[in-house]
Parts: structure tokens; sequence; C-alpha cells
């Protein structure tokens, strides 16, 4: 039995699809990158599976389980006991994700009351080792200040000790490090990886970065306009795409621009609620796309392992099938 | 903190000053001089009026008038009321607890009707009932004071006979003057029916001077709730499996109470202006009947002196609204 498993989650504002009949699975201490766009529904996504979308968003899904319990048909409140024990999420911009008018220590607590319990010098105690745990410097002072008396890397660091307060079996990442600085990143992302190691969590990374994804995650999922456009093994993924729209993000790498005067860039924007392309999505900015890929939308390919949702997949050498 | 609190004390005293000037200019700017008032449709001739006027010190340059007025103050001494002879302070501290009484009760049906209904529209956003809490706030807003208070009394206590018209407490009772509000004096009496009766007296002027700032506080709170709860923190408490109350009343409401308080602060100063056409409608003996008269009757020291003790209690109110705000958010206290 998968952690995590959604199967056809669609998240609807009116009749704007931000996600479209996606489906994936996360096993338990796995890591799942999640790569795309922005607007390409990653985050939108990982907000449905917290449950954290409002009205007007409207979440429809086949399956959406957490460890085999149906998330969708449990009560509010059941539910409410999942989020921030066993599934905890952390945010883009950790600077704002902090509330201005509590102390830091205060709204670790508040995470650990909510879900366990215990003395007031208890959960002090337990604040103090989730701040030791995520590599904050004399954690006893920190409790009493106020997030804007900490730095971005800081307050991250805050956001995750309070995200692993319960510990958690799955931890949603929404881009933690697109808001820091670089140095602050890879310190971050250290820290997450290190934690889900030992904690064997699962954990979904949300992120823009490429390498980042290739370095630490076991699977990677693509996403494009609310669809999933590939999947598979991180280093498959990566190596050999096979999804013109993964081949295009990989080339828009500066890494992979090295001697060009200019990096490779897929012309155009993901489209939006008025101007969705019928058949392929991508068909319109798609440098393959023939008049077969404009009418029709192409099903998902291959294995549940390593999928792609293309009319003529990329070969081993980047080249359509014929 | 305290070095907080002495840095807007500092500033007080600019204001202050800026208010006594303020205050003398427009009251001897007004045509008319109490010595002409109090004469009547006789009229009083040009050599009596010489004589009364040196004998009230109105015929000194007004450069002289003012700074003798500015010493006065710093002596602590506002002067004594040309009508009655009274001294000002003395006049003032009787009246006012019948405006502190009204104010405070005002503010209670402002502040405990306001705030939840703000709370409500914005957690029910673009519902029946939001539109409703927000016509109607609008309403009370647009509302002239004395119109309302006459429709209030014509519906209330003339046609269902529920609320008295007038006064603060029923003729029958005689309340001993303890400490001068009418709620404590009438409750300390032991009187039977006198507590009540104070009460039932209250309500009406309460709500309609608690109108203007109810229907403000509300519709402060409501925008202020809804720009909060977008915000990602209110994103991260859901995200800890916080109970949706308490992610309102808790991490919502604290961050969108910094304005609201600032707001509730402003309208100290419109419940005591309010309280002038209240009080009158109502024939309620406070200082703002009181500062009325005195201005028709161009009591000069009354209406210099009422304003500044009034002026002062708004300086101070906002100097606590100030302190205030630094308790509920923690940026402000620690900024240097």
């Amino acid at each position: 039995m998968s952690l995590l498993q959604l199967d056809n989650l669609s998240v609807t504002f009116g009749k704007f699809r931000a996600v479209d009949n996606i489906s994936y699975k996360v096993e338990e201490g796995e890591v799942l990158g999640i790569v795309g766009e922005s607007g390409s529904g990653k985050s939108v996504s990982s907000l449905a599976i917290m449950g954290l979308i409002d009205f007007p968003g409207k979440v429809t899904a086949d399956q959406l389980s957490f460890d085999g319990k149906d998330l969708q048909a449990m009560p509010e409140k059941q539910r409410r006991k999942l989020t921030g024990s066993d599934i905890a999420m952390i945010f883009q911009d950790p600077m704002t994700s902090l509330n201005p008018c509590f102390t830091v220590g205060y709204q670790i607590i508040e995470a650990l009351k909510t879900h366990q319990g215990g003395s007031k010098k208890e959960l002090k105690k337990r604040a103090v080792e989730l701040l030791t745990q995520v590599g904050i410097p004399a954690p006893e002072s920190r409790l009493d200040n106020y997030p804007h008396q900490l730095s971005g890397g800081m307050s991250q660091r805050v956001m995750i000790a309070m995200a692993i307060a319960c510990n958690p079996r799955l931890l949603v990442a929404d881009e933690p490090t697109t808001a820091l600085d670089v140095t602050i990143q890879a310190q971050i992302i250290d820290l997450l990886i290190e934690l889900q190691r030992k904690k064997k969590m699962g954990l979904v990374l949300i992120t823009h970065d490429l390498a980042l994804v290739a370095e630490v995650a076991h699977r990677v999922i693509v996403m494009y306009a609310g669809q999933i456009v590939e999947s598979g093994p991180a280093a498959e993924v990566f190596s050999t795409p096979r999804h013109p729209y993964t081949q295009a993000l990989l080339a828009s790498l500066p890494e992979s621009a090295s001697g060009k005067a200019r990096l490779d860039a897929l012309p155009g924007v993901v489209p939006g609620q008025y101007d969705r392309p019928q058949g392929c999505l991508l068909s319109p900015r798609c440098p393959y796309a023939t008049d077969h890929c404009r009418k029709e939308e192409p099903e998902n390919q291959g294995s549940l392992n390593r999928q792609v949702k293309c009319h003529t997949p990329l070969d081993t050498q980047g080249r359509p099938a014929a | 903190m305290f070095q907080f609190i002495f840095r807007r004390l500092s500033l007080v005293i600019p204001t202050f000053l800026g208010i006594t000037l303020l205050t003398f200019a427009l009251i001897h700017m007004i045509p008319g001089d109490p010595i002409e008032v109090m004469a009547g449709e006789h009229g009083v001739s040009a050599a009596r009026h010489a004589e009364l006027a040196a004998q009230l010190g109105l015929d000194k340059p007004l450069y002289v008038q003012y700074f003798d007025y500015v010493v006065g103050i710093l002596h602590g001494h506002l002067g004594y009321s040309l009508v009655t002879h009274d001294s000002v302070m003395h006049e003032f501290l009787t009246l006012f607890p019948a405006t502190v009484e009204l104010s405070v009760c005002a503010a209670i049906f402002a502040i405990f009707v306001g705030l939840p209904a703000g709370i409500f529209a914005a957690v029910k956003r673009g519902t029946i009932f939001d539109h409703t809490v927000m016509t109607m706030s609008l309403t009370g807003y647009s509302m002239p004071i004395f119109w309302w208070a006459l429709l209030l009394m014509l519906v209330f206590s003339v046609t269902l006979g529920w609320t008295p018209v007038s006064g603060r407490i029923d003729v029958v009772y005689w309340i001993d003057n303890v400490t001068g509000f009418m709620l404590i004096d009438s409750w300390l009496s032991g009187e039977k029916g006198a507590f009540i009766s104070a009460v039932s007296h209250l309500i009406l002027p309460s709500i309609v001077l608690g109108t203007i700032p109810m229907a403000v506080i509300a519709r402060m709170t409501r925008s202020s709730m809804l720009e909060v709860l977008s915000e990602d923190y209110i994103r991260t408490a859901r995200a800890k499996g916080i109970a949706p109350w308490r992610v309102i009343i808790i991490h919502a409401l604290r961050n969108a109470l910094i304005p609201v308080i600032t707001v509730i602060g402003l309208q100290v100063g419109t419940l005591l202006s309010g309280a002038i056409l209240t009080e009158t409608v109502f024939a309620w003996p406070g200082i703002g009947k009181w500062l009325i008269e005195a201005i028709s009757r161009r009591d000069y020291p009354v209406v210099q002196g009422g304003i500044l003790i009034v002026a002062t209690i708004i300086i101070i109110v906002n100097l606590l609204v100030d302190v205030a705000y630094g308790i509920v958010n923690p940026r402000i206290r620690h900024s240097r």
C-alpha cells in the first residue's frame, strides 16, 4: 500500500482546470520530485492533498488516499487530525509563512499541542529539541523571537521544525528554497534530505530546480498546464527524456548551453483559461508537433513506472518516434 | 516599552499647544461677546460695556489674553465660568461622569456588535450575510445622529413604550451622587428598580451614539480580516491542522486587530463629539450639552477649558491606543 495515492485528481476554479486528472503515488521513504513551469499546477495539486483548496476551487478525484485511508470520504475533523501531524507541508516564502504576531516558540508549540498535547514544560522542551534538529543555534533563546527577528533561512528552518513537529510520514515541500539565497538553498535542501532519511518520510519536493531534483529525487513528475506529461525514475527521465517538454526544460538549463551565445528556451507560455489549445496542450509550443497533435489529446503511454503523455515520444537519441 | 511610551509622550506637547491656540482663536472669532449675550435684548451702554469688559479682562489685547490663559493652564487653572462663576474644572468634573457613562456604553455596544459582525462578514464573504452587514453598516454610518435618535425614540419610547424618552433616571428616584456614574450610584442606593431604570435610560442613547463607531469598526474589521485571511501564515496555520475557529480568532484576528484598534481609538473622538448631539436630543446632562450652551453664551473660559479637557482625553486615549498597538504588534514594539 502506498503512503499517498492520487487517481485522476482534478482541481477546478470555475471552468478553469488548474490540475487536470493527475495520478501518482508516493511510497514510504521515497523522494518524489515535481517539476514544471510556473502555472503548471504543482502547488495547487499539493494544496489539494492538504485539503487547503478554498471555495470557489473544487477538488475531485477517483482516489485520494493516505496510508489506505480515503481523504475525501473522511469527515473534516478527522482529516484535520492527519494534516499537520501525519501529512505536513512547508511553503515557498518562509518570511510571510510565519505569523508575525506570535513568537517562534508559540507557533511550534501550537503544532505540538494541537496533535499531541503535553505539559507546558514538556512542550517547550520538545520545541527546543526541534529547533536543535533543524540546526538553529541557541534554540532556547530563539523560542522567544518573533518572525521579523529571523532571517529567511532561519525562518524556513523554523517552518521545517514546525512541519516535522509531529513526526509526519509525508512531507510536502512546495518550492522550499525559491525565496532564499543560493548558499542558504543548499543548506535547507541538505537539512530536508537529512531529515527525510532519518525519519524515513515520504517527501514530495516541488521545485523549479531540475538539477536539485536530479540529485535528490528517486522519482520525478513533469507537469505542464495541470497535466503530468512525463514521470519515471529521476535518473532515467533526465538522461533520456521522452517528452518534448522535458527535453526543452533540460535544454533550457544554463549548464546545457555551454559554448552557446544564448540559452535554449521554449517559446511561448503555459496556456491559461482562455487560450487552451485543442489536442495536445503543448502543441503550440512543441517543435515536433504534427496535425495529429493539434487535433487529438494524447493518451498516457508506457508502464506506470515510466509514463509519457505524447503521440510521438522521443527515442533515446532525443528524436520523435516516427 | 518605556522608551516607546516616552517617545510618544514627547509628541503630545506641541499637539497640546496647538489645541490651546486653535480653541482660543476660534471662540474669539465668533461674533458677539459674553457681555452682549448676558445683556440680552435690553442692550448695554458703551460705558457699561467697557466697564464690564475691563472687569472680565476682555479689554486687554488678544495676545495678552491668550498669554494669561496659557499661564493659567500651566498653573492648573482653567478659569471661572462667566455665567455661573463656578470653576470650569469643577463644572466639568460634575458633568463628565454622565458623558463617560454614555460613551463607554456606546463604545461597548459598538465594539461588541461591530467586531463580530465584521469578522463574520469577512469569513462569510460574498454571502447574503456579508451583504446585509455591509449595507446596514453603511446605513448606520450615513444616518444623521439626531434623526436616528428621534426615530428610535418614536418607535421604542413613544409607540412601544419600552424605554424612557430622556434623562438619566426616573424622577421618582432620588439618587445620592457618590461616583457620578448613575449605573453605580443607583446600584449603591439599593432602591428597588433604580438600577433597572438607569439601565433603561441608557439603552437608546448608547445605541444612537454607538451606531457610527459600530459601522466604522464593522467595515474596518471586515476589510482588515479579508486581507489577513489571504496571507500565507493563515495557510500555514491551516496546514498545521488547527481548528478553523482557532485559525480565525487566534491567527487572523490578532493581525487584523492592528488597524482596527487604531480606528477604535479614533472613534473616541467621534463618541465625544457625537455625545454633543446625543446628549442634546436625550436631555442627557453631560459635557456635550454643557459645551453647546457655553458656546451660545460666549462663555469663553468654559468653551476653552472644556474643549481643552476633551482634547486632552482624546490625546490620552490615542496614546493608550499607540501603546496597545505596540502590545499587539511586535514589529512596532521592537523598532527603534
